[in-house]
C-alpha cells in the first residue's frame, strides 16, 4: 500500500465538505438569475460596497477585535496561573475553564439572557437594593461579553501549553544574569509565549468575526453583525447570491487578517494553523 | 586570600529527602574549586544554593563575608553555566551571549567586542547570527560558558560544562577555562563527574556523597591521601584490601607483612588499605613480596589494565608490561605507596 491510499478518505471527505462547497459559493456569488437562466455577474459582490454594508462589516471587526483584545487581556494572566507549577490546585482551576466547553454552546449564551434581561436576576437584584433597572442587553456591550464568556477558553488554551512548555532553567538563566522579574516576563515569557498567543488570537477572533447566534440572542436583534446578514440573506430573504457574496468577502476578510498575524510570528517557530 | 563565598551548616531537605546535610565549605577568592561526586550527590544543589536558586532549609550562604541568604539570584555577582544550558531559543547566539551586558546597559560597541572576544575563547567565531536550535549540543554548552562568562562576575558556578564535548574538545577547552580563571582571577566553583577533569584543573577538590562532603584538599591530597574508601574508590581506581596495623611502620594485608609509613594506630587495629593500581610493580614470581595469578588483561593506550587474584583478592594492576593470562606473576609495593584508612563504622 502506497502512500497515497492512506490519505484517500481526507481528500474524499475534503472535496465533499470542503472543495464543493466552496465552489458553490463561488458560483452563487458570481452569478444572478435572469431569464436565460443564470449568467456571470459582479452585481452581488457590488452591492457589498454599499454605506449599509460597509458599516455591518465595520461593526463585526471592530466589535470581534474588542472581545480578543479583553479574551486575551483576561487570558494571559489565567494561563500564567495555570502553568505556575507552584500553584498546586491548577488542576483545578484548568476544570473549572473547560468545564463550560462541555455544556451547549446555546444553553451557555441563553444562561446569560437569564442574568442580563430586564427582568434578569442582575436587575432583581439591583432594583431590590433601590437602584434603576438597568439596561444590560440589548447593546454592543453585551454582544462583546457574550463572545468574550464563549471564546475565552480558545484564548486561554494555546497561550497556558506554550507556558507550560517553558523551561524553568531558562527563566533561571535570565535571572542569573541579572533580570528582575519584569525583565523575565518581558524578555523571556513573553517572545517564548507568542506562538500561543497568536493561535489564541487566531482562535478566539475568527469565530468572533462570524458569530451571529451571540448577537442574536443578545443583543435581541438590535446588534447585527455579519453573520447575522449573511444568514438573513440566506434564511429569510433566499438571496443566495448575495448571501454567497457575503460569505465570500467575510472569508477573504479572514485570510488576510489571518495573513497579518502570521505575519507578526514569522521568526517563531511554529507560528499558528 | 579572604574567602569569598562561605557554606555554613546548610541542610536542604525535600520533603522527607536530604540532598545537602550540614553542608560546610569555605571558597577562597580567585579559588579553582571542584565539587567531585557521583549523580545525585548534592552537587547542582550546592550550586543552585549559591546561586540563589534554592533556599537552604539550614544554614548560612556568606558571599565577601556578608551573609546573603536573601539576596535574589539577580542581585548576587555570581553567574551560572547550567548542566542543561538554558539558552535562549528565541534570541540568536549573539544576542544570547549579550542579553547579560545589554541588561548593565553597557554601550554597544564595547557588547560588540565583548561578544567577539568570548566568541573566540568557546572556539566559535563567527556563530554570531546562528539560531540556537541549529547548533550542536557542544556548541550550545559552549554557548552558555560564553554568555557566562562574558559578565566576568566575581564567581562563576560551572555544572559540568565540558559534559558533551567530545575528549579533544573538552581539553581544549579545560586549558582555555584555566586560563581564563588565571587572567581574570575569577573564581571559579565547577561541578564535573570526571574525576581526571577535578584533579587537573582546580585548586581544591571537595569529594562529595549523598548529600555529605567527605574531603577537602588540594588534588594531590584526595588522591594520595583518601580519608575514606569512598574517595579512594572514586578519586581514580584503587585496590582498597582490609587489614590490620601490627604496629607503627607495619600493616598485614593480603596475608603478607608490609612495610609502611604510617603510625598512630592501636596495636592491632583494623584498617583499611589503599594501593593505586599504578603503584604495583610486577616482578618475576619470586622476587614479588606476594605472588598472584592474573585472570585478565586489557590493553589501555599507554598502559596494560591487569587483574591477578592472590587469596581470594582480585588485585587492579596498571603495567607497561605484558603479562598473559594465567600467569603467576609477583607484586611488591614500596612503603610510600601504601595508604591506610581508619576503618569507619559506617563507610561513605
Ligand atoms: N526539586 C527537587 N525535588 C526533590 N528532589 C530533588 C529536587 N532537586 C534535587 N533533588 C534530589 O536531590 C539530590 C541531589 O540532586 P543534585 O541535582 O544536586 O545532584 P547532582 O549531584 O548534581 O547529580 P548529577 O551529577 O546527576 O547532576 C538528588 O537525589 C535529586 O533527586
Ligand atoms: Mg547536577
Amino acid at each position: 500500500m502506497g502512500k497515497k491510499s492512506y490519505g484517500s478518505p481526507y481528500f474524499v471527505w475534503m472535496s465533499i465538505f470542503i472543495i464543493v462547497p466552496m465552489f458553490l459559493v463561488l458560483y452563487y456569488a458570481f452569478t444572478i438569475q435572469t431569464d436565460q437562466g443564470m449568467v456571470f455577474s459582479l452585481d452581488n459582490i457590488k452591492r457589498i460596497a454599499e454605506p449599509l454594508y460597509i458599516k455591518v462589516f465595520v461593526r463585526s471587526l471592530v466589535l470581534a477585535l474588542e472581545s480578543t483584545a479583553i479574551c486575551l487581556l483576561i487570558a494571559y494572566p489565567a494561563a500564567m496561573i495555570l502553568a505556575d507549577k507552584k500553584f498546586s490546585k491548577s488542576t483545578t482551576f484548568l476544570v473549572m475553564i473547560v468545564l463550560p466547553m462541555w455544556m451547549n454552546f446555546l444553553l451557555r449564551t441563553y444562561s446569560w439572557l437569564s442574568l442580563l434581561e430586564n427582568n434578569g436576576l442582575i436587575n432583581k437584584l439591583v432594583i431590590s437594593l433601590g437602584f434603576e433597572r438597568m439596561q444590560l442587553m440589548y447593546n454592543e456591550g453585551a454582544v462583546v461579553l457574550g463572545m468574550v464568556y464563549n471564546f475565552l477558553p480558545f484564548m486561554i488554551l494555546p497561550i497556558y501549553s506554550v507556558l507550560v512548555k517553558i523551561d524553568n532553567n531558562v527563566i533561571e538563566a535570565a535571572r542569573d544574569l541579572g533580570c528582575t522579574s519584569f525583565g523575565v516576563f518581558k524578555k523571556i515569557t513573553v517572545p517564548l509565549s507568542l506562538p500561543g498567543v497568536l493561535s489564541g488570537i487566531t482562535m478566539v477572533f475568527m469565530p468572533a468575526i462570524s458569530t451571529f447566534i451571540i448577537s442574536r440572542l443578545l443583543s435581541g436583534g438590535k446588534v447585527s453583525l455579519i453573520g447575522n446578514v449573511i444568514e438573513q440573506q440566506f434564511l429569510v430573504l433566499g438571496d443566495w447570491g448575495f448571501g454567497s457574496a457575503l460569505s465570500l468577502v467575510l472569508m477573504v476578510f479572514i485570510l488576510i487578517s489571518m495573513a497579518f498575524i502570521n505575519k507578526g510570528s514569522s521568526g517563531y517557530e511554529g507560528g499558528i494553523l | 586570600m579572604k574567602n569569598i563565598i562561605e557554606l555554613k551548616n546548610i541542610t536542604k531537605n525535600y520533603g522527607d529527602f536530604t540532598a545537602l546535610d550540614h553542608i560546610n565549605l569555605e571558597i577562597k577568592e580567585g579559588e579553582f574549586v571542584t565539587l567531585l561526586g557521583p549523580s545525585g550527590c548534592g552537587k547542582t544543589t550546592t550550586l543552585r544554593i549559591i546561586g540563589g536558586f534554592e533556599d537552604p532549609s539550614e544554614g548560612q550562604v556568606y558571599f565577601d563575608g556578608k551573609q546573603i541568604n536573601e539576596t535574589p539570584a539577580n542581585k548576587r555577582s555570581v553567574n551560572t553555566v547550567f548542566q542543561k544550558y538554558a539558552l535562549f531559543t528565541h534570541l540568536s547566539v549573539y544576542d544570547n551571549i549579550a542579553f547579560g551586558p545589554k541588561l548593565k546597559k553597557m554601550e554597544s560597541h564595547l557588547i560588540e567586542k565583548k561578544v567577539k572576544e568570548s566568541l573566540r575563547i568557546v572556539n566559535l567565531e563567527g556563530f554570531e547570527k546562528r539560531e540556537i536550535s541549529t547548533l550542536s549540543g557542544g556548541q550550545q554548552q559552549r554557548i552558555a560558558i560564553a554568555r557566562a562568562l562574558i559578565n566576568e562576575p566575581k564567581v562563576l558556578l560551572l555544572d559540568e560544562p565540558l559534559g558533551a564535548l567530545d575528549l579533544k574538545l573538552r581539553q581544549g577547552m579545560q586549558r582555555e577555562l584555566s586560563n581564563m580563571h588565571q587572567k581574570l582571577g575569577i573564581t571559579f566553583i565547577y561541578v564535573t563527574h570526571d574525576q581526571e577533569e577535578a584533579l587537573s584543573m582546580s585548586d581544591t577538590v571537595v569529594v562529595m556523597n549523598r548529600g555529605k562532603i567527605l574531603q577537602i584538599g588540594s588534588p594531590e591530597d584526595v588522591y594520595n591521601e583518601p580519608k575514606t574508601p569512598f574517595v579512594a574508590d572514586f578519586i581514580g581506581e584503587s585496590n582498597i584490601i582490609p587489614g590490620v596495623m601490627k604496629k607503627d611502620l607495619l600493616v598485614n594485608f593480603a596475608n603478607h607483612d608490609f612495610e609502611c609509613v604510617d603510625k598512630g594506630f592501636k596495636p592491632n587495629e583494623q584498617i583499611d588499605v589503599v594501593v593505586r593500581p599504578e603503584d604495583i610493580h610486577v616482578t618475576s614470581p619470586n622476587t614479588g613480596m606476594i605472588q598472584a595469578k592474573v585472570t585478565s588483561v586489557n590493553f589501555k593506550g599507554v598502559h596494560y589494565e591487569m587483574t591477578a587474584s592472590c587469596n581470594n583478592f582480585e588485585w587492579l594492576i596498571q603495567s607497561t608490561k605484558f603479562r598473559d593470562i594465567d600467569e603467576t606473576i609477583g607484586i611488591s609495593i614500596i612503603p610510600d605507596h601504601i595508604h591506610i584508612m581508619k576503618r569507619e563504622s559506617v563507610n561513605g
